[in-house]
């Protein structure tokens, strides 16, 4: 795991400091509340329906569980006593007092954390795949080029005033697990004939109102070109991109409006007006940083567990969670543990703080100290021994924490919604609660498959409808929720947006409508068929006939 | 307004002439970039010091060709959050200019750092602030992750630190030849 040295100590020293000074400034008067917002969002601080709320960011989703301790620790002392794990892989506190908030940067210093950059239009977190480092299908660990673009993105000082949000994610693995098509910039690795290693940029992805597939401006790009390249970019948008409507300013508007070729041209002509200046102190940066990720001192094991095999036997609880939870780790013995954060009626992504302190002590005692936010909102603990595996479940049952749902219906992504947002404009947490009750029984789940359920509290898509399998967003009616349901999506490598179904249903008719949908799919499917691409063959009319035909 | 020059409230010596305004016998005066453009051919022929006033639409490749004519180029910022002047200052210095760079419109203390990290030397500023606000906001941040920004004594770039080894020897800003 990245370790700060004395330098990254004193940037978010400093940081806090002048955040402090900004909040008292703020509360004396001396900072009107518009200049206040935008500095206060690029410390992560919103103000919501009925609070304020801190988002964190865990920079590439990786935490040691110290650092989750601290997370819990900030729970119960400056909120209550949960959190909320995001699909950017940060978390957010819903009950944050303004007065507080500079100590808790300090308290997040401490851990070598921040909350520089978790909003405001600027370029927020960095995301890669939350199994980097341990998934059997990686070329490389993207977690260096993240820590590298997190450092390069800090307070960038020609790029924190950009026309909207920035979102960058990267993948090290030809299976996106990081979403990186529906990104403002997504970054893939890739080998080329000669066997060399190089990254695809690709530019424009995103969902809110406009949904859109980014498109590939570069094709082979040597890493170490990465940082000039992308501010290069980053120059073309802060200059170009529209700055008239908020909801025309993300850069995928810019790409679109003026169309991929000449926007491809623009960043071409800005990148080879760079100044003369070699690229050696990026490479031998990005090497420190590399070091720091190399991997933990794995043990030579067998393939096989015989106490792994044994343990299913015994437990058939333990074997449904092993047989959907668990996934394919890189060296012979470990497997990935997916923990559920979505048992069944919960919230989507909420952790009580015993919850975290309980994963924390898992991760240090079975998992090399480490831990994962996915953006599926669920905790990954990368590198556990097989037969250690056991141990685990039966640590996490008692908490709540072992639903064995991963990837099936019951693990739903799902944004605040109006419980919480200012901006929602219908719930999206109950909806989500209903679904994951009607589905309750885990044998539908398993019988069902994977697929991936998703669901935006508005138009603005944090819940990422546009991209779930079966999409859902909250809308309002005169004054009355009703939500829309969208099939086909997918934010995978076979990224595409979905299309809307029909018309809407009530808050109280949408968990029949999805059960009415899967078990249509499950009568239409072939052998072995996964719901999204059940539905690529079959088109919309078998699913709109079920839910339609009735009426 | 007040004009903040090397943390010191100085006294604006330009003429600042609209698209219409007869030139001076000499002095230095700011123009227009769009009159400028137009009347370049007698105005190259002005005895005393050009300046160009740029909207933030306009693009340095434009205003490449008259640069190293120019004594002064003013950007405006008119709203704080509007950032399109950062790039079009790191352009304008990417292509060389050392002359003043100055910086009009919505300033406030909590962007000055960024300012001067692109570029800015000299700012149009609000009589809100004292003196003291700006010379507290020119050093919230001594570390800078960024290579290649302007920086002033006592700020360093964390990449080159680390790697002093390979970067050459950083030269603060106020040793440099445009901080005027």
């Amino acid at each position: 795991m990245y370790r700060y040295d004395e330098f990254d100590h004193q940037f978010v020293q400093e940081r806090t400091a002048q955040f402090r000074d900004q909040a008292n400034r703020r509360l004396s008067g001396a900072l009107t509340e518009d200049e206040f917002r935008p500095l206060r969002l690029m410390n992560g601080l919103y103000l919501q329906l009925h609070a304020y709320m801190l988002r964190v960011a865990i920079p590439y989703g990786t935490l040691s569980s110290k650092q989750m301790r601290q997370l819990a620790y900030i729970a119960d002392k400056w909120d209550r006593g949960y959190g909320h794990f995001t699909t950017r892989q940060n978390i957010q506190y819903n009950w944050i007092k303004l007065e507080d908030t500079a100590d808790i940067l300090a308290a997040l210093a401490e851990v070598e954390m921040h909350a520089i950059q978790t909003s405001g239009n600027c370029i927020r977190n960095v995301t890669t795949d939350h199994w980097a480092g341990a998934a059997a299908d990686e070329i490389a660990d993207p977690r260096p080029v993240g820590e590298l673009l997190r450092q390069w993105s800090s307070l960038h000082p020609e790029f924190s005033y950009l026309p909207r949000k920035f979102k960058i994610a990267v993948t090290g693995a030809p299976n996106d697990r990081a979403a990186v098509k529906v990104h403002d910039i997504g970054l893939r690795l890739h080998r080329n004939d000669a066997g060399a290693i190089g990254w695809e940029v690709m530019v424009g992805g995103g969902q809110g109102r406009t949904p859109m597939i980014a498109v590939t401006v570069r094709d082979f790009l040597p890493e170490r070109e990465l940082v000039a390249y992308i501010e290069a970019i980053m120059r073309v948008y802060n200059l170009y991109g529209r700055r008239d409507n908020k909801f025309k300013a993300r850069i995928k508007i810019l790409v679109h409006e003026i169309g991929a070729e000449k926007f491809k041209a623009e960043v071409e002509a800005e990148y080879a007006r760079r100044p003369e200046q070699t690229t050696h102190v990026e490479e031998k940066e990005l090497q420190r940083i590399a070091a720091y990720f190399a991997p933990p001192a794995f043990e030579k094991l067998s393939r096989f567990s015989p106490a792994f095999e044994e343990a299913k036997l015994l437990h058939p609880g333990f074997a449904r969670w092993a047989r959907n939870n668990l996934a394919a780790h890189r060296v012979d013995g470990y497997t990935i543990v997916n923990i559920s954060l979505k048992p069944e009626g919960g919230i989507p992504g909420d952790a009580t703080s015993d919850q975290m302190r309980l994963m924390a002590e898992l991760a240090e005692r079975y998992s090399h100290d480490e831990l994962r936010v996915s953006h599926p909102q669920n905790i990954i603990l990368p590198h556990v021994k097989k037969d250690d595996a056991l141990a685990i479940w039966q640590a996490l049952v008692p908490a709540e924490l072992a639903t064995a749902n991963y990837g099936l219906a019951g693990d739903i992504i799902a944004c605040p919604g109006m419980d919480y947002c200012s901006l929602a404009t219908a719930r999206s947490i109950p909806i989500s609660q209903a679904i994951s009750r009607k589905f309750a029984d885990l044998d539908v789940q398993e019988k069902i498959g994977p697929v991936k359920i998703n669901i935006s509290g508005c138009i603005n898509a944090c819940g990422h409808h546009h991209v779930g399998h079966i999409g859902i967003l909250g809308l309002d009616k005169k004054g009355e929720e009703f939500y829309q349901i969208t099939l086909g999506g997918s934010s995978a490598e076979n990224a595409s947006i979905g299309s809307i179904l029909g018309p809407g249903f009530a808050g109280h008719e949408v968990a029949d409508a999805i059960e009415k949908i899967l078990t249509t799919y499950v009568k239409l499917r072939q052998p072995g068929e996964e719901f999204l691409y059940a539905y690529r063959r079959l088109g919309p009319q078998p699913f709109k006939e079920a839910l339609y035909a009735a009426a | 307004m007040p004009l903040l020059k090397n943390n010191a409230f100085i006294t604006d010596s330009w003429l600042h002439l609209g698209a219409e305004d007869a030139l001076p016998e000499g002095g230095n005066v700011t123009i227009p970039f769009s009159r400028l453009k137009n009347e370049w051919e007698s105005l190259a022929k002005f005895p005393g010091q050009l300046g160009a006033v740029l909207s933030n639409t306009d693009h340095a490749e434009d205003v490449a060709h008259f640069l190293p004519h120019l004594a002064l180029v003013v950007l405006p910022f008119p709203a704080f959050v509007d950032g399109r002047a950062y790039s079009i200052a790191r352009q304008i210095r990417l292509l060389g200019y050392r002359g003043e760079l100055r910086a009009t419109g919505n300033i406030l203390p909590d962007q000055f750092q960024y300012m001067t990290q692109v570029g800015f030397s000299s700012f149009e500023v609000s009589e809100r602030f004292p003196l003291q606000s700006w010379q507290q906001a020119s050093k919230q941040m001594s570390l800078a992750y960024q290579r290649g920004l302007y920086r002033r004594v006592g700020e360093a770039e964390v990449w080159s630190e680390r790697h002093a080894d390979t970067a050459p020897e950083p030269t603060p800003w106020e040793e440099q030849p445009h901080a005027g």
